[in-house]
């Protein structure tokens, strides 16, 4: 039994960054917007404060502020011909759940792509020719370029008030900053965060090699700062409980502390917390969406209906939500048709860990902030020749080292015994002057024809409705790119002066179980060809014209660099193009 | 079944509003009066008490009222006849407003702030009454006798009357300049601050000897708002009066508490001119030790339990300040700073706080303990919240680092005892809010 609600102007699945940012842009004006959340509501002083947040037990190692796999899971399988099994524990990746969604949890990296990331097809082909690239490798351009998005970068940036030196202002490369980003259209409103030992003779080391390194742009803040909605945030105090964790001291950007209690102060706002949405409802033509149907945690079903509905939920919900809706056609790797599951893809992350000797070096590695680090990005994206390497893309690489939490932080050298008296006193001599980047390369993951999402035929969730299935794998570029740019950082850590090094390259097959990032793209990708993408340049579904899909599911492939900001940028698009083009004229905005 | 009586209740609901009724003189056109009544309801904060928080009942009363005698539940003032005041006469709403008198003729309670309200004219109660007029009716029948004996004798009532209570209207001091009467009469007439700073006898009236120097209500301690340099606002521009006030937050502190939903209900909504006139007029008033100069040097008061006096500042080797610098460094300073000065406007500045080195520690104590919630207002949209420390820290411990703080960047005041915190944490255990 479905109970309907009045009807409202739009609904919104999901109430993380991309959510709240559209919230708040279309109650801008004057549309009744409801965000359904499948979590709890989160609150920053009530839900991370300073008196227990930093609990590595509760929420590093169980998971706190996570989905819990008994609600919803995926199967996963590393090649077509296997058969998939559900997730039962999360590994490479962390699903978010409740209000602000990964915003809350995540470590604030805040990097733009480069101008040559949006139309990649198009700039590898010309450079190095189109049999440069593997057979198998489905890359696409974007169907927008960077200097339309800057204005939209520019505005997330400034909503969270990023600390960072710029790089290229204007035309103008600066020094200090990142040579190789495209150009500003204003510093980073607050300046980049003072960096800690480590992080600074990681700096000093890739310079004297001949790099241009500088610091990593943060969504901790380096000072006080009030963002354009009189949001106050305070100045990051390097505690070092970052991601995983939430942060109550007003210094990680976040939906909480960037939008949402300006947003809840709007009448024509409505938020449903713990309200799990299973399906996008469509009118009988398949071309409309009439809203959405949600189970509330007492299974009771509601029906909200609304003109328009915003997709904003992490990648895999996105991509589920529309298999699951039938909203375009499921993409089939065989046959090489459909769309939706398509070009799904991740990071290509790997570390080289330095071991000091303790009577010279005292890194204080526990101070530190989610987003500190010095990086160079020499080796990123097109910024270097390809041609004698054989594979393309690359990563930024850094001492990024987001603290040394006391679980997790027991390195010790290669070669000592892995428990044990010797394993103590290795543990106690080394945790001051080791260097542990966790993800110090930072690799671009290029899309695969086989390496997609669709629905298992096996396994169902406690709907009834299939699981979501998962082929995922490393290929031979990404494995050439991590092995080549983790020797380039390897000869980075060793010239600050480590004693030992434990390399750890990313090697295949692709490991379902051990965390890599929770950067999960595509499957439900932009671009400019309904062939070959799930929505348009605006994020407008090409088959429902009044649904948009917001978030990491519309990259056609990943950069070599975490994917908020470009998310939360395209976010600001997608509203900016509601409110000036779709609201004056509902309907297709772009001509298929 | 349930939804089926909700709608038969609307309907009468509705009938009852439609029927003709006795509401006052007030004619439904006149919009200047009833705007003008919509902003003295804003002026006079009648919502706090007379809706219930989180509530979708407008001022339809029920809500407790805590006071050192017992609850008082605030009366339903919606237009609704049988159980709100539909049916009172403008004579009758006149009465109960500024003469505290009820429309059965039986004498009110203090708790509602007639000997404030007694300063406004009858043309602003009529006003409010004309405002009230337009709001809708809610059916909601509210016992407002909960007093235990001897205070349900509503009679009794005439004898507070004769002690305390000074019917008249506000009548401006000549010598004054305009803004500063107008400032006087929101502070003494409508915004009825004395009712909780203004420091109270055994029998509830006001002490008026010690005009607006802080009381306690509610578990709370409501600070001195008299322009004294050490314990009111004294060191606040007339700026931080307003942006306090209109914000919820200043450069040093912010609302939070009972205050908090003043700002929320009233304060915030008052016009910048009002809000000018307030400042200029709490920043006239000298206070216990005589407007901005030094404190001179006192003595120990009966308020300061098992604490000894301080003249001066508690040296930095003295135990309880080793003690309370280590867990202030620890556990306060990733927020308010070494140096106590907080971040403007997010995290008060605690070096600066009146609050913190107040005589009576028992918001500080209690805002240690439970934590507390700033409020979010459209010029500061943030709402910042301290959190709790009850668990964390043991009653010696927060005594250490409020006399850590009571003591430090230039501040004198008393150091706090362990059963100072002991009394506030037994108090306020069982508070609900």
């Amino acid at each position: 039994m479905t109970t309907r609600l009045p009807k409202k102007d739009v609904v919104i699945i999901g109430l993380g960054w991309t959510g709240s940012i559209m919230a708040n842009e279309l109650t801008g004006e004057g549309l009744e917007v409801v965000a359904i959340e499948r979590g709890p509501w989160r609150d920053a002083p009530t839900d991370f404060p300073p008196t227990y947040m930093q609990d590595e037990l509760r929420y590093r190692v169980r998971h706190e502020l996570f989905l819990r796999p008994e609600q919803l899971t995926f199967t996963f399988r590393n090649k077509m011909d296997q058969t998939a099994l559900p997730i039962r524990s999360w590994g490479a990746f962390m699903p978010p759940n409740g209000v602000g969604g990964g915003g809350v949890h995540w470590n604030a990296e805040m990097w733009r792509f480069l101008p040559s990331d949006f139309v990649l097809k198009t700039h590898l082909t010309e450079r190095y020719g189109a049999s440069f690239l593997p057979d198998d490798m489905t890359i696409q351009d974007w169907g927008i370029t960077y200097d339309e998005l800057e204005p939209f970068y520019d505005r997330f940036e400034y909503l969270c008030g990023t600390s960072g030196t710029a790089g290229n202002l204007r035309g103008q490369i600066m020094e200090g900053g990142n040579p190789f980003e495209g150009s500003r259209s204003r510093p980073y409103p607050t300046p980049a965060q003072a960096q800690p030992f480590s992080h600074t003779l990681f700096g000093k080391a890739a310079r004297e090699l001949g790099y241009k390194p500088f610091p990593q742009p943060s969504g901790n803040l380096s000072q006080a700062y009030t963002n354009p909605l009189g949001m106050k945030m305070g100045p990051c105090t390097y505690c070092g409980f970052c991601e995983w964790f939430g942060c109550s001291n007003y210094s990680k950007a976040s939906p909480q502390t960037t939008i949402l209690p300006y947003l809840v102060r709007k009448p024509n706002f409505t938020a449903r917390d713990n309200s799990e949405v299973i399906r996008i409802n469509l009118d009988r033509s398949g071309k409309r969406a009439t809203g959405v149907t949600f189970v509330d945690t007492s299974g009771e079903t509601w029906e909200q209906p609304a003109d328009l509905v915003i997709l904003s939920a992490y990648t895999l919900f996105n991509v589920q939500l529309l298999l699951h809706s039938k909203i375009g056609r499921p993409y089939d790797p065989v046959a090489g048709t459909g769309t939706v599951g398509r070009n799904y893809t991740h990071q290509t992350i790997s570390t080289v860990n330095g071991f000091f000797d303790p009577k010279k070096f005292n890194f204080n590695p526990f101070i530190a902030s989610g987003a500190i680090g010095m990086c160079i990005d020499e080796f990123n994206g097109d910024n270097f020749d390809h041609g004698p390497h054989g594979f393309v893309g690359g990563g930024y690489m850094g001492q990024v080292q987001t603290g040394a939490r006391p679980i997790e932080s027991t390195l010790v050298p290669p070669g000592t015994p892995k428990w044990g008296a010797a394993w103590k006193s290795a543990v106690k001599e080394n945790y001051l002057s080791t260097v542990k980047p966790g993800t110090g390369v930072h690799g671009s993951f290029y899309a695969y024809k086989d390496i997609y999402l669709d629905l298992d035929p096996t396994y169902s969730d406690r709907f009834g409705r299939p699981l979501m299935r998962i082929t995922m794998d490393l290929k031979e570029n990404e494995l050439k790119q991590n092995r080549f740019l983790t020797d380039k950082f390897a000869e980075i850590i060793k010239a600050m002066g480590a004693s030992k090094l434990d390399v750890q390259y990313r090697k295949g097959p692709y490991d379902i179980t051990t965390y890599q990032t929770t950067h999960l793209n595509g499957g439900a990708v932009m671009g400019s060809d309904p062939t070959t993408s799930v929505i348009n340049r605006y994020l407008q579904s090409w088959d429902v014209p009044n649904l948009f899909v917001l978030g990491a599911s519309a990259f056609p492939q990943n950069a070599g660099y975490n994917p908020t900001l470009t998310v939360g940028a395209l976010a600001f698009w997608a509203a900016t193009a509601i409110r000036t083009k779709y609201l004056k004229s509902p309907g297709r905005l772009v001509d298929a | 079944m349930r939804r089926r009586s909700r709608h038969l209740f609307a309907v009468t609901a509705l009938l009852l509003s439609t029927a003709p009724c006795y509401a006052g003189g007030s004619d439904p056109q006149e919009f200047t009066q009833i705007e003008r009544g919509r902003y003295l309801t804003i002026l006079s904060d009648c919502a706090s008490c007379h809706t219930v928080p989180g509530g979708n009942q407008p001022f339809a009363g029920g809500r407790a009222i805590e006071t050192p005698f017992g609850n008082i539940v605030a009366p339903n003032i919606t237009p609704d006849p049988e159980t709100g005041i539909g049916s009172w006469s403008d004579e009758q709403f006149d009465a109960a407003v500024r003469k505290g008198i009820g429309p059965d003729g039986s004498r009110l309670y203090p708790a509602m702030p007639y000997n404030a309200y007694t300063k406004m004219s009858r043309d602003d109660v009529l006003a409010i009454r004309a405002y009230l007029n337009t709001l809708t009716p809610v059916r909601n029948a509210v016992t407002a006798d909960t007093l235990p004996f001897p205070f349900n004798i509503r009679t009794a009532m005439r004898v507070w009357d004769a002690l305390y209570f000074q019917q008249g209207e506000y009548r401006p001091d000549p010598s004054k300049s305009a803004e500063w009467n107008r400032g006087a009469f929101l502070v003494d007439g409508p915004g009825h601050c004395g009712a909780c700073h203004t420091p109270k006898t055994v029998l509830g009236g006001d002490k008026a000897a010690q005009y607006l120097q802080g009381s306690y209500l509610q578990g709370w301690s409501a600070p001195d708002i008299t322009n004294d340099a050490r314990v009111g606002v004294g060191k606040w521009s007339k700026e931080d009066l307003v942006s306090y006030l209109k914000a919820g937050h200043n450069r040093m502190t912010a609302a939070t508490g009972p205050m908090g939903e003043v700002v929320t209900l009233s304060t915030a909504h008052m016009s910048d001119p009002d809000l000018d006139a307030i400042a200029t007029y709490l920043k006239s008033l000298p206070g216990k030790t005589g407007g901005a100069s030094p404190p001179p040097a006192r003595t120990p008061t009966s308020t300061t339990v098992g604490a000894t006096f301080a003249a001066s500042p508690l040296a930095l080797d003295n135990p309880a300040m080793v003690a309370g610098g280590a867990i202030y460094r620890d556990q306060c300073s990733a927020c308010h700073g070494l140096e106590g000065k907080g971040i403007e406007e997010l995290f008060p500045s605690i070096a600066e706080s009146s609050m913190v080195r107040s005589d009576d520690p028992t918001t500080s104590i209690r805002i240690i303990l439970r934590g507390a919630r700033s409020v979010g207002t459209r010029a500061q949209p943030t709402a910042s919240g301290m959190p709790s420390y009850g668990r964390e820290l043991d009653d010696s411990e927060i005594a250490a680092v409020l006399t850590y703080i009571r003591s430090r960047w230039g501040g004198i005041a008393d150091p706090i005892a362990s059963k100072q915190v002991s009394k506030v944490r037994l108090d306020t255990e069982l508070r609900p809010d």
